[in-house]
């Protein structure tokens, strides 16, 4: 094997000084070229999550219907009738920064792998992006277009409805866009399969892709330190997404697992063929032993320590017995996919990999996987705000009827629309709410049952008051639920965050995760799965703090899944939970004024909360209520406005007496509307009806003005 | 009855269009690389992305093999539909008049969309009434209808425009608000928005359910004669 190079190339491939030094006494030798790569990988942030380890195990992981916890590919909850449902969400922030469109399709590539690793058919999408203000920042409308293209390109194109999400636009992030992708997919029990390598003689068999040299990025340091200046070959490129022999590969798997061909199965994410073969032998206690000279190749002389780290896309690698080769060939080439036997399971626990008979590397697996050493975070809470307050767009003296207009037609609120029109909501028969009907997706069963999804995270209230901003994003995801009559199963989460390593980014990660867990543990609702992303901070400071929420959950039947838009005059309107604490701390409308992104946020009584999530389920499964909204962004005024115009129904109501119509308290309190008799014993503010919404004493606009308010916000951008 | 749908590698409503056949009758999956149609009654080309859709829309999957078997099936005188992908596939395939072109927005749009019944005279829209509405979702990045001025007018005589986008409804700018066509013959027919996604009062309308009713009924009528 070859020694590596001088420290300035760990050094570069991000290693520490001390990192390197545990790694050299934890061989008894100095690695050598492949092996470094691999490890500098295999410990870095994203694979090792050295600085989030610690604080996730805060998280709870346990529930009734948990099939999968944490540490497979995706999280399975059991849905009932032998069904489960594997559901993750995964960022891919820096792709997306660099090349939108390829960054976000691969985002989402990557997360239907994740999902058919475990065995799961893919069923659904959703995503959660982030960008800068479109107003002042072109570069934010381009990444904006050409992420929301790049998703509908992948997702379309393989057939996997993208059902809902949500988009926040925001000035932190416009050198450090977010795009999340969330997936869930369908398996009958016993088609379900993990990742853990077994079974040593076993023939390790890569499927799908050639491997080229995409996505190698701080590994091509060690090109660059063999080869000779300006060797344009071994520059690393973006990876390029290909739906096509994605949709290919997931049929294959699908069918190679219906015909139980497969010990184990795994995708090629981050860090390709080296953490999918570390991790599956670490799962499974065992060796492996690598031929890279068997990969496959897009491109000629590509090196061993390339092939080991490429992140081309569109790979799996599965453990199948020697005697099932053959078999799993013929399945692969029948849907015109690539399978190619690369190696074997050994008892050794290393990790070997050669290239024909020389070895380039042989390495313990645990030196791989759990050697990465943990850092303690140094969380300070700041003394401010981190943040400037964002320039004022509205006139403090603007009338209510004026405010409401322009909360409606801001970037944050307005219709949807324009995205979600690019995405195909409705293949594989199953969208029984699309975007827009209602606040969570739902997704008709086999069973005849259904399942409800949302996915929630407003950055700029976890900026104000980190701790008890994570917990109204669960809490919103979970009222979100309960509007269609979704009962909570389980959560993913991805948390979004500026640099660790500086204390007051540290703070707002112990903080939210703090109320997250809080939150988890007060609504009864186990976290299966996530993934975290650090770093994300410009020289003007670290973004919003931004754990993005994805709720699952069971209704019992479809056809009476809730909707929000009012459905007829004379429908009485009722408030349903408490909005006394609301305020206006990092409301939407603080945001319109320019004023300071700061706390504390209102606090949440969990066991009323609860107790109106409760309410609101059991109202739309008994199909008492016609409509069902929860009051979020921009307060009631906002939400009684998009039940209006969903409907395109007016509606007279009076408000509580103090109630601010702007002032915010997201996941605790509905708006619903229904027949009069059954609301009766709710605490009813009005009725459905004319053309205008009017609320007493505070404003009277028409519904047509809301909506065309509504409509252009965004749509003005795209 | 039976239908047959073919599913190409990329082929994406395949099932959908498989469930929404077995409303109205049974229903196969045909593979693209065989030869046998195994004696359908009328065959689907389903939507998707046939083959990625590289090269151009539907250029690829014509060559399948089981493209040969449907170009004779038509030739005598066999039912077959193309839904968006399919109706691409069957311009290229030369078995239906026109190409679809990038819509006008040259984005991927998914629509709810009124669409206009032109003609019953035709055995997939014999149930309904000229002048009928349905409602069906259009998703697609090349759905603008095209054919040249002096074909399209021929094609509008000999009444072959079976469905039109209702006025202010046209997604893509398909001329003349086309948004289905047949052959000359009558028995093959395409349309860019989704029938099968249009069945099932639990999803959304059931404006395609009269599309698979009417093959239904012409093939029973033909039955009958028999």
């Amino acid at each position: 094997m070859t020694p590596s190079a001088a420290p300035a190339t760990y050094r570069e491939l991000g290693l520490t000084d001390s990192e390197y030094e545990l790694i050299v006494s934890g061989l008894g030798r100095e690695p050598a070229v492949t092996e470094l790569a691999m490890l500098s990988l295999m410990w870095s942030e994203h694979c090792a999550y050295k600085h989030s380890k610690k604080l996730l195990r805060r998280l709870p992981t346990e529930g009734p219907a948990v099939l999968m916890g944490p540490g497979e590919n995706a999280g399975v909850v059991d849905v009932g009738g032998g069904l489960g449902v594997a559901f993750k969400v995964e960022s891919h922030n820096h792709p997306s920064a660099v090349e939108p469109f390829q960054g976000a399709a691969t985002g989402v590539g990557g997360i239907l792998r994740d999902v058919f690793a475990v065995g799961a058919r893919p069923i659904a999408v959703l995503d959660s992006l982030r960008f800068g203000e479109l107003a002042d920042s072109e570069r934010s409308r381009y990444l904006l277009d050409r992420a929301v293209g790049g998703i509908g390109h992948y997702g379309n194109s393989i057939g996997v409805p993208t059902v809902g999400g949500e988009i926040y636009f925001e000035s932190s992030y416009e050198q450090n866009c977010l795009v999340n992708a969330m997936c869930l997919g369908l398996a009958p029990h016993e088609r379900l399969i993990r990742s853990a390598a077994a079974g040593p003689g076993n023939v390790l068999v890569l499927l799908g892709a050639l491997t080229g040299r995409d996505g190698i990025g701080g590994a091509s340091v060690l090109a660059s330190a063999e080869l000779g200046e300006g060797d344009e070959a071994k520059r690393p490129s973006v990876q390029i997404g290909d739906p096509f022999a994605e949709k290919k590969l997931l049929e294959c798997c699908l069918e190679l697992l219906d015909s139980e061909l497969l010990v184990s199965l795994q995708d090629l994410g981050a860090a390709g063929l080296t953490s999918s073969s570390s991790e599956m032998a670490a799962k499974g206690g065992v060796g492996l032993d690598i031929d890279c000279a068997l990969v496959p190749l897009r491109e000629q002389d590509m090196e061993p320590f390339e092939i080991m780290v490429s992140e081309s896309q569109e790979r799996m690698l599965c453990v199948v017995e020697p005697h099932r080769v053959d078999a799993v060939i013929e399945v692969c080439e029948r849907w015109e996919t690539l399978a190619t036997p690369i190696g074997t399971v050994t008892d050794t626990g290393r990790l070997r990999v050669r290239t024909g008979e020389e070895v380039v590397a042989d390495l313990p697996v645990p030196i791989l996987v759990d050697d990465c050493p943990l850092y303690d975070l140094q969380p300070a809470p700041p003394s401010g705000s981190l943040y400037a307050p964002p320039a004022a767009s509205l006139a403090a003296d603007t009338d209510a009827g004026g405010t409401l207009l322009a909360l409606l037609g801001s970037a944050n609120i307005a219709s949807r629309r324009p995205v979600f029109e690019q995405y195909d909501p409705v293949v594989q028969s199953r969208t029984v709410r699309r975007p827009d009907e209602a606040d969570a997706a739902v997704l008709a069963l086999p069973t005849g049952e259904a399942i409800a999804v949302a996915i929630d995270g407003n950055g700029r209230r976890v900026a104000c008051d980190p701790r008890r901003g994570a917990a109204e994003a669960v809490y919103e995801c979970a009222a979100n639920l309960a509007c269609v009559g979704a009962e909570p199963l389980g959560l993913t989460n991805c948390l979004n965050f500026g640099n660790p390593e500086k204390p007051h980014v540290a703070w707002q990660l112990v903080e939210a995760v703090e109320g997250v867990r809080a939150a988890c543990l007060a609504l009864g609702v186990p976290v299966v799965g996530g993934n975290v992303s650090l770093y994300n901070e410009a020289p003007t400071g670290p973004i919003f703090p931004t754990p993005v929420i994805g709720m699952v959950g069971r209704l019992p039947d479809p056809a009476r899944a809730g909707r929000l838009a009012f459905a007829e005059e004379g429908d009485v309107v009722a408030l349903v939970g408490d909005l006394s604490g609301a305020g206006r701390a990092g409301s939407e409308l603080a945001k319109l004024r320019g004023e300071p992104v700061t706390g504390p946020l209102p606090a949440l009584d969990e066991e009323a909360a609860r107790a109106a999530h409760a309410t609101v389920r059991e109202l739309a499964r008994s199909g008492a209520v016609r409509s069902a909204h929860d009051i979020a962004e921009g307060g009631i005024a906002v939400a009684l406005a998009e039940c209006c115009i969903a409907g395109g129904l007016g509606a007279t109501v009076g408000l509580p007496a103090g109630l601010d119509p702007f002032a915010e308290a997201p996941g605790r309190a509905f708006i619903v509307s229904g027949p009069e008799d059954a609301l009766r014993a709710l605490p009813v503010i009005g009725r459905v009806g004319g053309a205008a919404l009017r609320v007493e004493g505070v404003l009277e606009v028409e519904v047509s003005r809301l909506a065309a308010a509504r409509s252009g916000g965004l749509a003005k951008f795209l | 009855m039976k239908f047959g749908v073919i599913r190409f590698p990329g082929s994406c409503d395949e099932v959908d269009a498989l469930q929404a056949c077995r409303r109205v009758g049974d229903a196969v999956i045909l593979w693209h690389g065989d030869r046998d149609l195994q004696g359908v009654d009328a065959v689907i080309v389903p939507g998707g992305f046939s083959y990625g859709d590289y090269l151009r829309v539907g250029a690829i999957a014509r060559f399948a093999p089981v493209m040969e078997e449907v170009a004779e099936f038509a030739a005598a005188g066999g039912l077959v539909l193309g839904i968006c992908n399919g109706f691409q596939v069957l311009c290229e395939a030369g078995l239906l008049p026109g190409a679809l072109l990038p819509n006008t927005s040259l984005r991927f749009i998914f629509r709810q969309v009124e669409l206009e019944v032109v003609t019953a005279d035709s055995p997939f829209t014999g149930t309904c009434v000229p002048g009928q509405r349905l409602s069906i979702p259009v998703k697609h990045t090349t759905g603008r209808y095209y054919a040249p001025d002096d074909q399209l007018a021929r094609m509008e005589a000999a009444d072959q425009v079976l469905l039109r986008y209702a006025p202010g409804e046209n997604p893509n700018g398909s001329l003349n608000d086309v948004a289905g066509v047949c052959n000359e013959q009558r028995n093959v027919f395409g349309l860019m928005p989704h029938p099968e996604h249009a069945v099932d009062p639990l999803m959304g309308p059931t404006g395609g359910l009269p599309i698979f009713e009417s093959i239904c009924a012409h093939v029973a009528d033909g039955a009958a004669l028999v």
